[in-house]
């Protein structure tokens, strides 16, 4: 067991020392805030600015769109339906094969759903005159929605986890008093699981944060000159930043150091976004605990 | 068996003015049944005790007074319960109406994670009350009948979890009350607590069966002659004898009952 953790330990200071290493010499808070313009590939001009506005930008839109349904989703499946009902073991298993497709499949998912049909549909509806399609692009808005389907199940399966550890004397006493089952669900079983619905949230935005294949064809751009200002917007994103540097540089020894540091940038962003999940969480079980 | 609970039954209706009535109450757990065609009467302020050893159906049977069956899934319920006359089986009954009528204390106290004065709260709130004096008045008043408010004066916004567990159950009373019921229903509401707590409990009983019409489920017969003024004693999902606790514990007609309240079985 020691040994397994050794291992563990050992591989994640190889592979963080690597990147710090080969990324701490360009890594710098210029790097870290001037854009990217016509210099994509330049190490000594070239910053993340606009990859790291793109990432944040499409992991915040995901959470917003996932987690309402996530939670939902759950909160139906743990207080409302019957057990052992077609329509729970149909929504279970859906649930369960979903968290196991790969993400390139869902970035070919959402470029067909997303953004042909939904974005093609809209055009169709509220563009009928033009011809040059607005909504059947991909975009920032698709783009989050592919990634919120992607880690649906991941928000489902930790607030039914969250939900079913609340005792079910709580519910009974409530209900009890009088209190419809939504009554009790707003006002004892949301606000108790709410720590563990924020950790699916720190789950969600973690495994989405590092994804590229999803975005790909819904909405990440290769370069564009400023930032996204609206959800039908195309946006850069480190991670695909990262896939371009080490692929289509005219230099690859020469951007050797910012693909690193965009690594660096990429880790960073991940851990910042999970810390401030992390701490909400944790004011909240305070809150909790004390109660005023 | 069901002809003595006629006869059961018929007595009682000669005596006391019933609040509860059931009339061939028969409940199903899926293909488990767990009450058969019970008929009794439930008198107005007095406390009402159901005896009997585990899975004999009494806590089935308190649980069908407020509905709270209704809450597991494939369970069915047929047979008639009334109270004050009316059919709270009936389709068009409201359920939040029957449970503000119909108060309940669990085996387990169960407060909210919140605090005391929020516990109490939680109920009135519910039922439309807003006004913030008004709503302190009944905290007071509630605890005040649960014999808590001297403990837990100085300190009602502190979690109800840091409470002892006999105080936890006298509040988990005081918020069932504060609503007002007229019936209050006991799920073995002294199992978990020490004999100190019991007691503090019992008494509680006593004097809340002047406002209230209490239905206790209880394990402890020594509890039953002490607080209740009738026994019911179930077996196997039927009842099997019902009348004045004194003659219950003293002189059963029934061969099981005797052989349970003198401790042979169960």
């Amino acid at each position: 067991m020691a040994f397994a953790t050794a291992i563990i330990l050992a591989f994640a200071a190889v592979i963080l020392s690597n990147i710090l290493w080969q990324g701490w010499e360009a890594f710098s808070w210029r790097f870290i805030t001037s854009r990217a313009d016509q210099n994509m590939f330049d190490s000594q001009q070239a910053g993340v600015l606009q990859m790291i506005a793109g990432t944040s930008a499409r992991v915040v839109l995901m959470t917003i769109f996932v987690m309402p349904i996530g939670v939902i989703t759950a909160i139906y499946l743990t207080e409302y339906a019957r057990k052992d009902s077609l329509l729970t073991n149909l929504i279970q298993s859906a649930v369960n094969n979903l968290a196991g497709v790969p993400s390139i499949v869902f970035g070919l998912f959402g470029l067909g759903f997303f953004v042909n049909f939904i974005g093609g549909n809209l055009d169709l509806i509220l563009r009928p005159e033009q011809a040059a399609p607005y909504w059947r692009n991909p975009a920032l808005i698709w783009a989050s929605l592919t990634l919120a389907v992607m880690t649906l199940p991941v928000v489902i399966v930790s607030t039914e986890e969250a939900l079913k550890a609340i005792p079910p004397g709580l519910r009974e006493a409530s209900m009890a008093l009088g209190a419809t089952r939504l009554e009790t669900v707003i006002r004892i079983v949301i606000p108790q699981a709410l720590p563990g619905i924020m950790t699916g949230g720190v789950l969600a935005v973690g495994r989405a944060a590092g994804e590229v294949a999803p975005i790909l064809f819904t909405g990440a751009a290769y370069y564009m000159s400023g930032y996204p200002s609206h959800l039908t917007d195309q946006f850069m994103d480190l991670g695909y930043h990262i896939f371009i540097l080490s692929t289509q540089s005219p230099d690859i020894e020469g951007t050797r150091s910012i693909l690193y540091a965009t690594v660096i940038t990429l880790l960073l962003l991940t851990f910042t976004l999970n810390l401030l999940t992390i701490l909400m969480r944790a004011r909240i079980r305070t809150k909790l605990r004390t109660f005023h | 068996m069901s002809q003595t609970q006629i006869e059961n039954a018929a007595d009682h209706e000669k005596a006391e003015a019933p609040l509860i009535v059931t009339r061939d109450l028969s409940v199903h757990y899926g293909a488990v049944q767990a009450l058969n065609q019970i008929s009794l009467n439930v008198s107005e302020h007095l406390v009402t005790a159901f005896i009997g050893p585990s899975g004999c159906g009494k806590s089935t049977l308190l649980r069908c007074f407020n509905r709270m069956n209704d809450l597991i899934d494939h369970v069915k319920t047929t047979g008639k319960v009334t109270i004050a006359g009316h059919d709270i089986y009936r389709s068009d009954i409201d359920v939040v109406q029957l449970r503000k009528k119909v108060g309940m204390v669990f085996q387990k106290s169960n407060p909210f994670p919140k605090s005391i004065r929020e516990n109490i709260m939680y109920g009135l709130r519910l039922h439309g009350m807003r006004e913030s004096n008004r709503l302190n008045e009944v905290v007071e008043s509630s605890l005040r009948s649960a014999a808590l408010w001297d403990e837990v004066k100085d300190r009602l916004d502190t979690n109800a979890l840091t409470l002892s567990g006999g105080q936890q159950q006298r509040l988990c009373i005081a918020r069932a009350i504060a609503i007002q019921p007229e019936i209050l229903l006991m799920d073995e509401p002294a199992s978990a607590l020490d004999p100190v707590a019991t007691a503090k409990i019992e008494e509680l009983i006593l004097t809340l069966k002047e406002r209230y019409t209490i239905v206790i489920v209880t394990h402890n017969m020594q509890q039953a002659t002490r607080i209740s003024d009738k026994t019911a004693f179930f077996y196997l999902g039927a009842l099997v004898e019902y009348g004045n606790t004194q003659a219950i514990f003293t002189n059963p007609k029934n061969r099981q009952t005797e052989d349970y309240v003198t401790g042979r079985f169960g």
